[in-house]
């Protein structure tokens, strides 16, 4: 299906073979575009609509004025300055880190690169869950009085971000040739001048980048500031939630998301410029680690911190979950299988599990099916400049969900997906699909870059040899890319897995998911529910990390960097 | 002058440097030859201090080297494809290692307007180093390794990533440059072409040890051995029987072997060897033969052009002794 965009151009005729292939482009990518069209496009305008149609009449005076409004721009700033911090805050740790890991040769290294990838996918409400018995009264750090603060809120973004920091600078840090640095060391530069004048330079898109996708998650995390923030402190995001669940004031609702769109679409195009598109002809060279020194030490400590400080509301977490009265137990775990204290859930959070673990199934298998043809899509070595604007939309429009409220997302299927011929009210598949959505991005983003460096040439070989499109597609595609591709879909099954801005809204009451079901326990009073809550997140944080480290052993460069 | 006294680099059980010594007397121009993996791209590393040595010193005017950062040494690396600063135009790429040394911007500009001169790039400051030609990239990886007036100058492969043309000319004008600034360079590669073109004196390298050295001429005039003679561009080496009856025809004393270039062997009706005619090659300077020599075997040889040679004829060929090597041992076949 790939190679007919290759052929189209060639076989036609001179006249307007570059229309021709973006016909045959545009043809390809209807199919993700309307999945995509009818599952984001529609419900995100539709929960627009609600804001900006009143009474029948497009009125935009009316968003403006919301936008006017002091605890608007209350929340707004608060975003804003939360986010710029957490990001500041991550990129500060996360830069020794990515060096430390990636060119150092660090014992255990490759272990602890795979461990930081799991505080990437766990579930927010885990980790609010974790920061809270951290930070909480009677929590190792509950003298610091954090709790409830906005250095709380902070600390779980930064948490959070670490991990994409190191990822993404890690990766580009270590296929970074070495011999620039090199060089400059030969003219009579220190290593630390060295540092300033050729490496940072050349690292900077990919901090940049890091940066940018890494203020964007700050920017729209929910599960985590509604735990750890209620509604005294409030994010776009929460906010828009609060609005829509529990004010009904969808018109504010709809200029909070709005605003949230712009300034997201902004920093999406800024991350877009910013990545560094691989050069297909040249192979992605990995350069050696090099032994540790003692001049090391500053770097290498400070990771260490760092992890330390990762490490710490994990094993709080599950230090708690085993906590029962005054001695340790197991019986949080087996509370598990009821349906708690004071009836807090509908069905007990085993059932709660399968669920989860169900759901990902469904919205893995749509991520990846989607995923792949965009991915394709986009990849394809453009043959005019008409054709590479048209691929470059394309690029930028399926990234969209990474940065769209999933609470927004969540919202507009509720009020657009609930009548013929689309009604999906009902239908199981609702909740893997928003799920979907919003791992979409993740695939894209691991299978792209692969796909990307495929030099166009080895395929212009293998048809040349006389493979039909679909053969040069098993000998040149399919060899590079079916470990990310099992890759991704871990990724996506992890990302849906923890999911709970869309879910949140469209899961049914007798049908929660995990996440769900952990912030309804920590909602409910009672020392029990608690407990339940803190061993279902450490089951949650388990099945999470299992998933994640089975793809960190795929040996997928530049997963989880963006 | 830099010394390297029995040094070895071991990679695991691999020695890719193995007891190597070379000395390099000031304003020398050495070339380090030899074929790709032999070690000689990781000896101008070792040099550099970008690899530790396993054994064995380096050391400039007596001091040891050993436990010195590169960034201390003094010596300016130039790596085959330049390595310049992408972000950094031209001019402040020449600039770089001035700025570090907190040079005044006035004598900056003046020093690198002096360097862009003398590799024949004046006007190119401000252009960026994705905007130049192979050729002049590599002419400003030169300016910059001048730029500090290094004590010594490390080339590794200088001209290889250019075209034909090119490399020719630009090696002219490299000697010319390095002549003319005194510096010391030490200059690695594998193509005898480009250290006959930079070099004044010669090592040859093979498998990590240096098996011949001395200046230039002398090495070329007087290879090793065979495999020596053949990297050196000898095209063949004949032994025993056949050196014998070659060297008989040139009138000189017996050996095992005998090294040949191509144009060992002329095409001469007074010739003492005869000779069956296998192919004919026309070239601008002669025409290329090769032949059938009774006792010797198939050889190269030539033939001045418009000589009428067709494929068959018989022949009388003389032998040219300057074309011609006497390698002092036999490598094993």
């Amino acid at each position: 299906m790939t190679t007919v965009v290759g052929r189209g151009g060639r076989a036609a005729p001179v006249a307007g073979p570059q229309v021709k292939r973006i016909l045959a482009l545009l043809l390809l990518a209807a199919g993700p575009v309307l999945v995509l069209g009818v599952l984001f496009v529609l419900p995100v305008s539709g929960m627009l609509a609600e804001g900006f149609v009143v009474d029948g009449r497009f009125s935009p005076g009316a968003v403006l004025d919301v936008l006017a409004r002091p605890r608007v721009r209350r929340v707004a700033w608060f975003t804003v300055w939360t986010s710029g911090v957490a990001t500041l805050l991550a990129v500060a740790l996360g830069l020794p880190a990515a060096y430390a890991l990636h060119r150092l040769a660090l014992p255990g290294r490759s272990a602890v690169r795979a461990a930081l990838l799991v505080p990437f996918v766990l579930p927010t409400v885990v980790v609010g869950v974790a920061f809270r018995q951290l930070l909480g009264e009677g929590g190792p750090l509950g003298v610091l009085r954090l709790d409830g603060t906005p250095v709380a809120i902070v600390c779980g973004l930064v948490f959070f971000n670490v991990a994409v920091v190191v990822r993404t600078v890690g990766v580009a840090w270590e296929s970074l040739d070495p011999r620039p640095g090199q060089a400059a060391a030969a003219l009579g530069a220190t290593p630390w001048q060295v540092l300033r004048t050729v490496t940072l330079p050349a690292l900077r898109p990919a901090i940049v980048g890091a940066a940018s996708i890494v203020f964007l998650f700050c920017a729209t995390a929910f599960g985590i500031v509604l735990t750890l923030g209620g509604v005294r402190y409030a994010t776009v995001e929460t906010e828009i939630y609060l609005l829509t669940t529990t004010v009904f004031d969808l018109q504010a609702a709809a200029a909070l998301s709005v605003l949230q769109i712009v300034v997201v679409v902004a920093l999406l195009a800024l991350a877009a410029r910013l990545r560094a598109t691989p050069d297909p002809t040249t192979q992605r060279a990995v350069s050696p680690v090099r032994a540790v020194r003692r001049s090391d030490a500053p770097v290498v400590v400070a990771t260490l911190l760092v992890l330390a400080a990762m490490a710490l509301p994990i094993l709080t977490l599950v230090l708690g979950s085993l906590s029962v009265g005054d001695g340790w137990g197991l019986d949080n775990y087996r509370a598990l299988t009821t349906a708690g204290d004071d009836q807090a859930l509908l069905v007990p959070v085993t059932t709660a599990l399968v669920t989860s673990l169900r759901t990902a199934v469904d919205a893995t298998w749509m991520a990846l099916l989607v995923g792949v043809s965009v991915s394709l899509i986009v990849t394809r070595r453009s043959h005019s400049v008409a054709e590479r604007r048209v691929r470059s939309t394309l690029d930028g429009f399926f990234m969209l969900p990474l940065g769209v409220s999933a609470v927004t997302l969540g919202f507009g299927f509720l009020i657009t997906l609930d009548q013929p011929p689309l009604d999906l009210r009902d239908s199981p598949l609702l909740v893997p699909m928003a799920q979907a959505l919003v791992a979409l991005p993740l695939v894209v983003r691991t299978l792209a870059p692969m796909l990307g460096g495929i030099d166009d040439r080895q395929r212009q070989a293998a048809a040349s040899l006389g493979a039909s499109p679909w053969r040069t597609l098993l000998t040149v595609d399919l060899p590079v890319v079916w470990k990310p591709l099992l890759a991704a879909g871990g990724f996506a099954f992890a990302a849906s897995l923890g999911e709970f801005g869309a879910t949140s809204f469209l899961a049914r009451d007798t049908d929660p998911t995990l996440p769900v079901v952990i912030f309804r326990l920590i909602g409910h009073p009672g020392e029990m529910n608690y407990g339940m809550a803190l061993a279902a997140s450490v089951v949650l944080a388990l099945a999470t990390a299992v998933v994640v480290l089975a793809v960190e052993r795929l040996r997928v460069p530049g997963v989880g960097a963006f | 002058m830099l010394q390297i006294d029995d040094v070895t680099v071991r990679y695991g059980d691999n020695a890719a440097v193995d007891h190597v010594s070379l000395d390099l007397a000031p304003g020398q121009v050495l070339a380090v030859l030899g074929p790709s993996g032999c070690g000689k791209s990781t000896l101008l590393r070792a040099i550099a201090g970008l690899e530790p040595i396993t054994s064995g010193s380096i050391s400039w005017d007596g001091a040891d080297l050993s436990g010195v950062a590169t960034h201390r040494r003094g010596f300016a690396l130039m790596f085959q494809d330049g390595q310049l600063f992408a972000h950094l135009t031209v001019a402040r790429n020449v600039a770089y290692a001035l700025r570090l040394r907190r040079t005044p911007s006035a004598r900056v500009a003046e020093r690198v307007r002096e360097l862009l001169d003398l590799v024949g790039l004046a006007g190119y400051d401000d252009r960026l180093p994705g905007t130049l030609s192979g050729g002049e990239r590599q002419r400003v990886a030169l300016a910059r390794a001048l730029a500090v007036e290094p004590r010594l100058i490390l080339l590794d492969e200088p001209l290889s990533a250019l075209d034909a043309s090119l490399r020719e000319r630009l090696a002219g004008e490299l000697r010319e440059i390095l002549h003319a600034a005194g510096t010391t360079a030490l200059l690695v590669t594998h193509d005898h072409e480009e250290a006959f073109a930079l070099a004044d004196g010669l090592a040859v390298m093979r498998a990590g040890r240096v098996v011949q050295q001395g200046a230039i001429d002398e090495v070329w005039r007087e290879p090793v051995d065979e495999d020596t003679a053949l990297f050196l561009g000898y095209a063949r080496v004949l032994r025993d029987e056949a050196a014998r009856r070659v060297l008989d025809a040139a009138a000189l004393p017996p050996a095992h072997a005998v090294a040949l270039r191509r144009s060992a062997l002329v095409v001469d009706d007074a010739g003492p060897l005869r000779a069956v005619v296998e192919s004919a090659r026309v070239t601008p300077d002669v025409v290329r033969l090769v032949v059938g020599v009774e006792g010797v075997g198939t050889v190269d040889a030539v033939a001045p052009l418009g000589a009428r040679v067709a494929l068959g004829d018989e022949v009388s060929l003389r032998v040219d002794v300057t074309r011609l090597a006497v390698p002092p041992i036999t490598a094993a076949p």
